[in-house]
């Protein structure tokens, strides 16, 4: 209890420093925890995708029908709408792990 | 900042919101969205209370739906976080911090934050919402930002009309839209800026704003600190985060942002045939009228007899002129009583007495604006999953 009491006024007073020093704001987000999931060329698509966005991105998406159409269409629109350089011979097996995998 | 008494009262509020929002709790650490691949870990972000994480890098937050049972303002702390591209500017120097006016204007102006906060100032309480906001229900399932309902918020804003700035700069004639950039942007170069553009007599119609206040306080860094694009009654991808150049142009802006991306079915409804293209394509625009029921979540069980039903309504702009609530499925509806009105771009409180009788009972909530302007019993349909509105159901048992 006093070691919470302790802490709640050594955070207010850390909060009190910060917002007299406030320049930069040198925000920090939490660790990235999410990851890709093991399965075939997964260091291919960690290499090719997760330069850009995390993992969730992946893991977030709709149970579809047609797993690789829906994968094919995703990859497809990260190299011709968001310039993601993808080299052609990376693409099969990125789609291949993902429609396998999410 | 936060304190630790935050910290705490946040966790315990989203752990209520998990259970409230008919979402289960598996965990503190984990939440079930109502649909398939729901499952979502709440984490806690500096300036947040816990919210329900949908990515990471870049971060995009979603505030538990209990949340909007506590008032017409979403609390800072609560408000959801929606990025593009993971360059954040982390490190930003708000004494360092310029917005820069250019283009087709008589005189390019580079403003600090305190030139800004110098000018005099107006407040507008107005909701803003993700255009994939609900998402998550849309059938046949869509690619994109899995959301159920929490990605919406309503605050009052406090900044200087965009017309100030814009008249300071002297627009030139023949100017047609201004455009919009912010301090985050891509990774790769090869990935187009995020960008966005207004017509002209929209951006200097007196309400659109260049907004630093946000409920009293500065922005938190993910709301677009220290600065922010704020559109009345137009979605969420229009108030752009941290705002630092404004660009008057003498044509349509044809970036990727507005050409191709955000963009709904040029159709009467902006809906297509489910599973279908749209022909035709318009940027998306104003909110779609929406009401929810707040204090009861779906699958809960009710006592029969009296209680009293709240939630919550908003639309575009012309204001909610009725909240009509049904207890029998659609049969019958009641006029709820409205609460305060905090401006026509506000979330609307509503509440209504009724009587429940034993049984399986459909809930129903249906909002009409001042123009006319209501819910569909069905749900429309299109690629991006934009413009969600149907009249929300919520099923419950009464004993």
């Amino acid at each position: 209890m006093q070691r919470t009491v302790l802490s709640a006024i050594a955070l207010v007073a850390a909060a009190l420093v910060g917002s007299v020093l406030a320049a930069p704001v040198n925000y920090k987000t939490p660790d990235e925890t999410a990851a890709f999931k093991p399965g075939p060329n997964l260091e291919v698509v960690q290499g090719n995708c997760a330069a850009c966005h995390s993992s969730d991105y992946i893991a977030t998406q709709p149970p579809m029908k047609d797993k690789k159409a829906f994968w094919q269409a995703e990859v497809t629109k990260m190299i011709k709408v968001y310039g993601a350089p993808i080299a052609d011979a990376d693409v099969g097996k990125i789609v291949d792990y993902l429609a396998a995998t999410y | 900042m936060f304190d630790r008494r935050d910290l705490l009262k946040g966790a315990g509020l989203a752990a209520m919101a998990a259970t409230l929002n008919s979402t289960k709790a598996l965990a503190l650490e984990t939440v079930t969205l109502p649909f398939g691949n729901g499952e979502r870990p709440l984490v806690k972000y500096p300036q947040k209370r816990p919210l329900i994480g949908l990515t990471s890098r870049p971060p995009q937050l979603e505030t538990p739906f209990a949340i909007f049972n506590d008032g017409p303002i979403t609390p800072n702390n609560a408000f959801f976080v929606r990025y593009h591209l993971a360059g954040l500017p982390y490190d930003l120097d708000p004494d360092k911090f310029t917005l820069e006016v250019k283009g087709k204007v008589d005189k390019a102006l580079k403003l600090s934050l305190k030139d800004i906060k110098k000018m005099k100032a107006t407040e507008i309480v107005a909701v803003t919402q993700c255009s994939g906001n609900s998402r998550g229900f849309f059938e046949p399932r869509v690619a994109g930002g899995q959301l159920a309902n929490g990605a919406m918020g309503n605050a009052r804003w406090r900044g200087v009309p965009l017309k100030t700035v814009l008249d300071m700069a002297g627009v030139q004639a023949g100017a047609k839209q201004v455009v919009f950039g912010g301090m985050d942007g891509p990774v790769s170069d090869k990935t187009p800026d995020f960008t966005k553009a207004l017509d002209l007599a929209h951006a200097s119609d007196g309400e659109v704003m260049l907004a630093y206040g946000m409920n009293g306080e500065d922005l938190p860094f993910l709301n677009g600190f220290p600065l922010r694009l704020v559109v009345p009654g137009y979605y969420g991808t229009y108030w752009v985060k941290h705002l630092n150049e404004i660009t008057v142009i003498d044509s349509v802006y044809d970036g990727f942002w507005m050409k191709s991306a955000y963009r709904i079915p040029d159709t009467p409804d902006n809906s297509v045939e489910p599973g279908t293209t749209p022909k035709a394509t318009i940027p998306i625009n104003r909110f779609t009228i929406r009401s929810f029921i707040t204090n009861v979540p779906d699958g809960a069980k009710l006592k029969a007899g009296r209680t009293t039903l709240r939630g919550i309504a908003f639309d575009g702009g012309k204001g909610i002129k009725d909240v009509s609530v049904s207890t029998d499925g659609g049969k019958t509806w009641a006029s709820a009583k409205l609460g305060k009105d905090l401006g026509k771009y506000s979330f609307r409180e509503w509440k209504l007495p009724v009587k429940l009788a034993a049984g399986q009972v459909e809930l129903k909530v249906r909002a009409t604006s001042n123009s006319g302007e209501t819910q569909p019993d069905t749900p429309r349909w299109n690629p991006a999953g934009y413009l969600r509105n149907v009249v929300e159901t919520v099923r419950v048992s009464v004993a």
